[in-house]
């Protein structure tokens, strides 16, 4: 059998718009992944935890309160402290572009801003995924 | 990594990625667990099974603060299901044990059923294993939502409680074969709702009914409530009553060799159908046979009788 693309979704601090999220998580699944929805309130630690337990491919992080600078480091940081740099890390929701620039220096792989389409984040996904070694 | 030293000292990544693995169907990870398997069969397994909607994540979260606060450690396997349109699914009933997020003691893993029957995942028995083999004392494995007749878990756990809940139907539900039958424990959850106590009534009619043989297990009725984080301790209590029952009427042993005989048996006829397709499955004699059954010019007793004997069996 292929190898199944895992993708972990959360959202971090007090942060409960869960509309883009949930979307997004049934997208993902129509497109054939495994969406391990975290919940709400999530800390970096929690999201890291989770990431390594399920051995995800995606660590996509929903982010509408404006936490991404303090929370999305943490999480990129986290993985690396814990050997789980493998992991493609993701995020999307609202983010200024000068944030995304940011972001993107800080390790995190791509970011989705208002308006991405489901199709693209789950052509994304996929197009990482197939320049993976094989491994 | 060392998939198996890494494993068996107990680290996250490697057990994760070893499930991964197994799931995955890839030969590393069966290479792994034949290593492995000398070191598995210390972990006491419980199953959790029940309808969807009945609680059962939530009931999980509860039994791991409770056999936590034993100090016992504990690994859990979700299953939820998959599409069967997309292959997809969406795995959710980790969100309910997030306060365990950051024990080390706790480890809890989300599987798809990859188009399993039965109320598990295809490699549920084998990542089993790999938790037993990172030392776990205790695995949790939660099945999907089942209805009726999806028993797998009893061949897996060594001790299952069916949860049920108050609404769900009449006695005659309660009296039906099947899922109902293989309860080791029968669990009433939100019984913080009205017409727990007349489920109750049932339930024990029920169990009362049943001719039990001199000497057997009788199920035990617990009343639980996650939302209220009742029930817990005597749930565990249930648990392990049973399976000091099981040691003393030397029945674990036998149900240790079950346990083992059923993955072996699957693995046997997966194995043997395989490679069966595999040397005739491509011959003209096997689209013929197809074609033949199509057209309704062969019955498929026959035509499976041809195919096995083709391959020489």
């Amino acid at each position: 059998m292929a190898r199944k693309t895992r993708v972990l979704l959360g959202k971090m601090g007090l942060d409960c718009h869960t509309i883009g999220v949930t979307v997004l998580a049934q997208a993902l699944r129509d497109a054939g992944m495994e969406v391990i929805y975290s919940g709400l309130k999530q800390t970096a630690d929690m999201i890291v935890r989770t990431a390594i337990q399920e051995d995800v491919d995606v660590v996509g992080i929903s982010s509408l309160s404006g936490g991404h600078m303090r929370y999305l480091p943490e999480v990129v940081e986290g993985l690396r402290a814990a050997g789980a740099e493998d992991k493609l890390v993701i995020c999307g929701g609202v983010i200024p572009e000068r944030d995304a620039v940011k972001l993107k220096a800080l390790g995190v792989d791509e970011v989705f801003t208002m308006g991405a389409e489901t199709a693209h984040i789950a052509r994304y996904i996929n197009g990482k995924m197939d320049e993976r070694p094989a491994a | 990594m060392d998939l198996v030293r890494d494993t068996l000292a107990g680290g996250q990544l490697a057990g994760a990625r070893l499930i991964r693995l197994l799931d995955d169907e890839d030969e590393r990870g069966v290479a792994a667990l034949r290593e492995l398997y000398p070191h598995t069969g210390r972990a006491f397994v419980i199953g959790i099974t029940g309808p969807p909607g009945a609680g059962k994540s939530s009931l999980v979260d509860c039994l791991i603060a409770e056999l936590r606060g034993r100090d016992t450690t504990v690994a859990v396997l979700a299953i939820d299901p998959s599409s069967p349109f997309s292959g997809g699914a969406i795995l959710g009933d980790r969100v309910r044990m997030q306060r365990h997020a950051l024990d080390d003691g706790v480890f809890v893993r989300s599987m798809a059923t990859r188009g399993q029957l039965g109320g598990l995942s295809r490699s549920t028995f084998e990542a089993s294993m790999v938790l037993d083999a990172m030392g776990y004392q205790v695995i949790i494995v939660e099945t999907v939502g089942v209805g009726q007749d999806e028993l797998e878990v009893v061949e897996l756990a060594h001790s299952t409680a069916v949860v049920s809940i108050p609404g769900m139907g009449d006695d005659v539900q309660a009296m039906k074969a099947g899922i109902m039958e293989i309860g080791n424990i029968l669990v009433i959850n939100k019984a913080d709702k009205e017409g727990a106590d007349r489920l109750e009534q049932q339930l024990l009619t029920m169990l009362h009914l049943r001719d039990y043989p001199q000497g057997s297990w009788l199920p035990p009725l617990v009343k639980t409530s996650a939302l209220n984080q009742e029930g817990a301790a005597e749930l565990v209590d249930s648990f392990y009553a049973h399976r000091q029952w099981q040691i003393d009427n030397d029945c674990l042993e036998s149900k240790v060799v079950a346990r083992e005989l059923h993955f072996f048996q699957e693995l046997v006829r997966d194995m043997a159908s395989r490679r069966m397709l595999r040397r005739v499955g491509d011959s003209d004699a096997y689209r013929q046979l197809v074609s033949d059954l199509a057209a309704r010019r062969v019955d498929p007793y026959t035509a499976a009788e041809r195919l096995v004997a083709q391959s020489g069996l």
